[in-house]
């Protein structure tokens, strides 16, 4: 029925557990997921709540595909208060957990409050009871998930949990469901952590209904021919996954390095898609050992991989020589390029190992690409790392800081506060390659001057996966435009900021939008829900969501001066390749942004914007 | 020409669009808990498998049935559960050694794979043909055959 | 060829029909005592419980099945074998010449001796006969003592309670299901029963029964009840005095070889009432389950038809629903000497699993609300797959059983 109409409302300080009726006109007016959930959360909490204290909330919302079968509709987010950013966060997770929680017969979890003792939710069908999760303090994901579904007795349970990084307070902590899916980004794991929840463990047996069946089977297959026949979805991801792009992105000279010193990897090739599908020179093996899809999804990029059992990392590790979730292109970047690491196999040992105490890659591995700056220019000593060389390509001093960093001990700790704080304590705020607190993805705005204003005004700080201009300014989706020039950005990074909100908020991947126009989804939702889904109001739901959150974070202390992006993008250009001498014009692209949005000079929503937006 | 589900794990993605039409085709919702056909998760070795009813010769829950509520189909040589025969006793769900008909508590009876009168939901949901309906001679039922002896309770005789 | 079988249960009705398929051109008679067409004793608790009416328990529905297969039927009770002649005799004063006999006569549930258990107000549910005397005793709200807490008693209270009947079961021994359950699993049962408002009583005996007035119960907890109705399911024993003196070996049961052949040639025993190799123990067991019984009848009749096969042997394996509990059983779930094992317990949910292992094979199994893929346990037990480094993965997670299936039996690695 595209909702089920149903809530969980958990209160972790009094221990109870509650079901509630879905507020039917904010759905209408938020869609779900994404949107939905911010509306609970700026209707239920105070932006300028401490993100870690028990008056900041955590939920956990499905959208109307979730647990349908739409292609990719398996997806579900974690909205709260970030502690990286201090902003609106939303992380967004594939795997089995969201449609389990769908087919459980919920629409969202809110988590209110901080338990005494640590504890897990269990959610079986309507039945919603915490559980005591003392022992499983101090463990790892990798070690919950399994203990719990052999606890429960039931292989079929989903699991989604925080390991030690969310239990210690790392700030880019996420929370991990299916032992590798990761809702990764802006500390939602730390907010589970410092609330004493360890776990949601979910079976679900109730299934769900779409609102007009014909239509959606109709809609849906559709939808998923489209997918199957596009290169980009039908050949390119499953073949190399997001990894597809490692070489793509080197070869225009966008491909930050060494902490955004350079714009182009000499080891790129060697850490790339294609270098997963090589066998290894060591056993002949290949790192990829299969593509695996999320739930629903008929593309296909997850990537499995199985480290070489001779490589130093593990060679006496046994406990690692399983498969288990590979390199996407964002932690091969994070891990590799930004560190000036060119081996796969410890990028791979250093992703599990993110996966396997739940910390985001991304930040992980800018944080020490950052720290690594400062320890080549000295301002960091032997003395704060423990002795650990933090040299840019030093395999070693990265999988050590992973592992400290995993356990919450020594330089790991800082390490685990994210490279704002650390470029703040030892002196050099501007090393810092992030936005609001939140490190950077793995596209240089120098190259692609359309990023530069998606980070600028990304509303959960640094990030992609708010209007992925790439697909345009590289891959020609939907239309080419020049990724060095600035003209147009400004209406292209809006458009995509709407249209991607719109997708986060239905239960579909981000990744259809490389096939699927909005004239592609809007039938799969219309069939799926009650109401109007039109292209038009879905834009016009995209744009209100967009204006909401920016509402909140503007609520919780941001200013237009926080939409900028490091001195380095501004000032220093691109020394080589396609960008060379070229630096990011933000201060072209934002003014125009600001005056498409309906918003002041000062970046906030004018009463005319909010009213059109019926906010 | 008798057909058969052919499965091909190396294909499989776990997108698990089968379980969901395997479960809206007979229940009427996508909810994989009710799926006759199951992909299981081999984590440590990175492989998924979708497993259902062999349609097997023996076929155990077949004879055990103590009302004939499982019957053959001519046409496509499955068995299926005639639910308003099912009384709902399970023995039959101990009986077969491979663990694909399973009880069904909300309906007070057994479900198993039927082939879909010849036109299986789950092949045609599934994108990367890891499931196809084809002559049952190419589906390495051999293989299946082969374990199927195994457990036979009757020796094979020389 | 004629071709006799005497008892017409699920494992006389399975071996006529396969008489009947292997085309041999010979006669084939079904003998049973029982006036209603063949039907399954195990069907009778969903009697109980209406889910079915009498003809939901019938062996096959279509009333001309057995004709069309030229199985001719007839009623009658065997009351004696004279097998140097070749003849069985009738208790209707006929004799019947065969060449091949079949005994497939079951068994019967037992009465222990107690002082008023042969009055009036107490049942057995074991046949047809006896449950129209039950449902014409109870309405809803009838105080029902049941006397037994096994397998088959446990099956029948699940059908008395949806009819609404107030259960008090009482039992001798120390726990439900002892014969197929742990003790942890059995308390669980127990435990759920309680919380369903129903009496489970163990290490509780009736000591004597009156009807002045009514049904008078004394138990040995000095407790008086007074029921509308008592029954009892304590025991069976296979339906074998009409063969005394004729020469066949019996033990517990009649004794068969692995072909189902009796000590005499030409004469064959198969179901309740048969004691066959037992795959698990290598020796000889009465294993009275419906898929014994089935698959017993299938082996005789080949062998009777001069096919030969080999039996491998009945596993034992229960599955059993008391009131919406779930709980099944298979082959050595008290353990193999010298083996180990796994075990699942949540308290909390009614949750069981035990595998019980000897070396790196399945050889038992018990379980308390565990319902998908259960049949897998019987298929690893049964082929003695050897599961390798699955072992350790089921002694962490022993509910990973089906997974191991897969992995030890098919590529999956
Ligand atoms: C209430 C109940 C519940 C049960 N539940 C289960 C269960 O859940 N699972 C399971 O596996 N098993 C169950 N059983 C046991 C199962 O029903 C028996 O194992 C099965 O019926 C045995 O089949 P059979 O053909 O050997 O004998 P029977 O079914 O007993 O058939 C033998 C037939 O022979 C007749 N007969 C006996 N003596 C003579 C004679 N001298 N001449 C002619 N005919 C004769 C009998 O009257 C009877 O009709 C249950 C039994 C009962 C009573
Ligand atoms: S559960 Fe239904 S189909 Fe299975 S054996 Fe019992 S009556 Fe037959």
């Amino acid at each position: 029925m595209g909702w089920h109409g149903k809530i969980l409302r958990v209160d972790l300080s009094k221990g109870t557990c509650k079901a509630e009726d879905l507020n039917q006109e904010w759905a209408r007016n938020y869609l779900g997921q994404r949107g939905l959930a911010t509306k609970y959360l700026c209707e239920e909490t105070d932006p300028k709540v401490d993100p870690l204290s028990p008056d900041n909330k955590l939920i956990f919302a499905t959208g109307p595909l979730t647990g349908s079968m739409a292609s990719t509709g398996g997806r579900y987010s974690v909205i709260t208060k970030g502690p990286l950013t201090n902003c609106i966060a939303c992380s967004n997770s594939g795997g089995y957990w969201g449609a389990e929680l769908k087919f459980a017969g919920w629409d969202m979890v809110i988590l209110e409050g901080k338990s005494k003792k640590p504890v897990y939710l269990f959610i079986s069908d309507d039945e919603a009871t915490l559980m005591p999760a003392d022992d499983l303090w101090g463990k790892s994901v990798w070690e919950t998930e399994p203990t719990i579904k052999a606890r429960l007795q039931d292989p079929q349970i989903r699991v989604t949990s925080i390991g030690r990084a969310g239990e210690n307070g790392v700030l880019y902590a996420g929370i991990i469901n299916d032992l590798h899916r990761a809702a990764g980004r802006s500390g939602v794991g730390a907010v589970m952590g410092s609330k004493n929840l360890k776990a949601i463990a979910v079976r679900g047996t109730k299934g769900d209904k779409p609102h007009d069946p014909k239509a959606f089977m109709e809609a849906t297959v559709a939808g998923k021919k489209v997918l199957a026949e596009n290169a980009v979805t039908g050949q390119g991801l499953p073949t190399y996954g997001t990894q597809v792009l490692m070489n793509v992105i080197n070869e225009i000279g966008a491909m930050p390095t060494r902490n955004w010193r350079e714009v182009q990897f000499d080891g790129a090739a060697a850490i790339s898609g294609e270098a997963m599908h090589e066998p290894r020179k060591s056993d002949g093996k290949a790192n990829l050992v299969t593509n695996q899809a999320c739930f629903g999804c008929t593309i296909a990029c997850g990537r499995i991989s199985k480290i070489d059992e001779e490589h130093f990392t593990v060679k006496t590790k046994p406990e690692y020589w399983h498969a288990s979730g590979g390199v996407e292109y964002e932690a091969a970047w994070a891990l590799g390029s930004d560190t000036g690491i060119d081996d796969l196999e410890a990028l791979t040992y250093a992703n599990y190992l993110c996966n396997e105490d739940g910390f985001d890659p991304i930040s992980f591995g800018a944080t020490v690409a950052a720290a690594m700056e400062l320890y080549e220019m000295g301002a960091i000593t032997d003395k704060d790392t423990g002795g650990i060389e933090l040299k840019f390509g030093s395999v070693e001093a990265l999988t050590t800081l992973t592992e400290l960093t995993a356990k919450g001990e020594g330089f790991g700790k800082e390490i685990g506060l994210g490279s704002k704080r650390l470029c703040e304590k030892y002196g050099h705020p501007d090393l810092s390659m992030t936005v609001k607190g939140q490190e950077f993805p793995a596209y240089d705005a120098r190259g692609i001057q359309g990023m530069g204003l998606t980070y600028a005004t990304s509303n959960r700080g640094a990030c992609h996966l708010r209007s992925y201009t790439v697909a345009s300014e590289v891959m020609g989706i939907p239309e080419k435009t020049d990724p060095l020039v600035t003209d147009g950005k400004a209406g292209l990074v809006m458009a995509f900021q709407d249209a991607t909100a719109v997708v986060d908020s239905s239960g579909l991947c981000v990744f259809v939008t490389f096939a699927w126009s909005m004239e592609d989804i809007a039938p799969q939702i219309q069939a799926a829900c009650e109401g109007d889904w039109s292209v038009e109001n879905l834009l016009l739901t995209g744009e209100r969501i967009w204006n909401l959150e920016r509402k909140y974070n503007l609520s919780a202390g941001m200013t237009a001066k926080d939409d900028t992006l490091p001195k380095r993008l501004l000032k220093e250009a691109a020394k080589t390749g396609p960008a060379k001498g070229k630096v990011n014009d933000l201060g072209k692209m934002l003014p125009e942004y600001y005056e498409l949005r309906g918003w002041t000079t000062e970046g906030v929503p004018t009463n005319e914007t909010l009213d059109r937006l019926a906010l | 020409m008798i057909r058969a589900l052919q499965i091909e794990p190396v294909k499989c993605t776990g997108c698990l669009q089968c379980e969901m039409a395997c479960s809206y085709e007979k229940e009427g919702v996508f909810n994989p808990a009710k799926s006759r056909i199951k992909v299981f998760n081999f984590h440590e070795e990175g492989r998924m498998v979708p497993y259902t009813c062999t349609q097997c010769a023996e076929a155990w829950c077949l004879h055990a049935c103590p009302v004939d509520a499982i019957r053959l189909d001519a046409e496509t040589g499955a068995k299926i559960v005639v639910d308003v025969l099912c009384v709902g006793c399970k023995v039959c769900t101990i009986a077969c050694p491979f663990g694909t008909i399973n009880y069904n508590a909300s309906a007070g009876v057994v479900v198993k794979c039927d082939l879909c009168d010849g036109d299986p939901e789950c092949a045609k949901a599934c994108p990367t043909e890891a499931i196809t309906y084809v002559d049952a001679d190419w589906t390495g039922l051999e293989r299946m055959r082969d374990w199927a002896d195994k457990t036979a309770n009757e020796q094979p005789q020389a | 060829m004629k071709h006799v079988i005497l008892g017409a249960g699920p494992g006389g009705v399975i071996a006529a029909e396969t008489l009947s398929k292997q085309g041999h051109g010979g006669a084939i008679t079904l003998v049973g005592d029982e006036p209603e067409p063949p039907y399954s004793r195990m069907a009778i608790p969903y009697l109980l419980s209406d889910i079915i009416d009498e003809s939901g328990t019938y062996l096959r529905k279509n009333p001309d099945h057995y004709e069309k297969l030229g199985i001719d039927r007839l009623q009658a009770r065997a009351s004696g074998i004279d097998t140097k002649k070749g003849r069985v005799a009738l208790d209707n004063g006929k004799e019947l010449p065969y060449d091949r006999l079949l005994i497939a006569t079951g068994s019967s549930a037992t009465t222990p001796p107690i002082e008023g258990l042969d009055g009036p107000g107490v049942h057995h549910c074991w046949t047809l006969e006896d449950t129209r005397h039950i449902l014409k005793s109870i309405e809803p709200g009838s105080e029902v003592l049941l006397m037994g807490a096994g397998f088959v008693a446990c099956i029948i209270l699940n059908g008395l309670v949806k009819r609404g009947a107030k259960v008090t079961a009482i039992v001798r021994g120390p726990r439900m299901v002892r014969s197929m359950m742990t003790e942890t699993a059995g308390g669980m049962i127990k435990r759920w029963c309680g919380e369903k408002g129903i009496r489970v009583l163990t290490e509780t005996n009736a000591t004597r029964v009156t009807h002045d007035g009514g049904l008078k119960v004394d138990l040995d907890n000095s407790e008086t009840m007074n029921p509308a109705l008592i029954i009892v399911a304590v025991g069976v024993k296979p339906n074998m005095d009409f063969i005394d003196g004729s020469g066949i070996e019996t033990d517990y049961g009649i004794l068969v070889d692995n072909h189902m052949q009796t000590n005499i040639e030409g004469i064959f025993a198969t179901g309740d009432v048969a004691q066959g190799l037992d795959f698990s123990s290598g020796g000889r067991s009465v294993h009275a389950i419906q898929p014994t019984a089935s698959e017993h009848g299938r082996i005789a009749a080949l062998n009777m038809a001069g096919v030969p096969a080999t039996y491998k042997g009945s596993l034992l394996m229960n599955v059993l629903d008391t009131v919406g509990l779930i709980a099944t059983s298979f082959g050595q779930w008290q353990g193999a000497k010298g083996g180990d094992h796994a075990e699942a317990v949540d308290e909390d949910h009614y949750k069981y699993l035990r595998l019980e292992f000897e070396e790196d094979r399945l050889v038992g199994a018990c379980s308390v609300g565990i319902t998908q893929h259960v049949g897998a346990v019987r298929g690893l037990i049964q082929s003695r797959t050897r599961l390798g480094h699955w072992k350790k993965r089921l002694v962490q997670d022993p509910t990973r059983f089906m997974e191991a299936y897969l992995g030890s039996t098919q590529p999956v690695g």
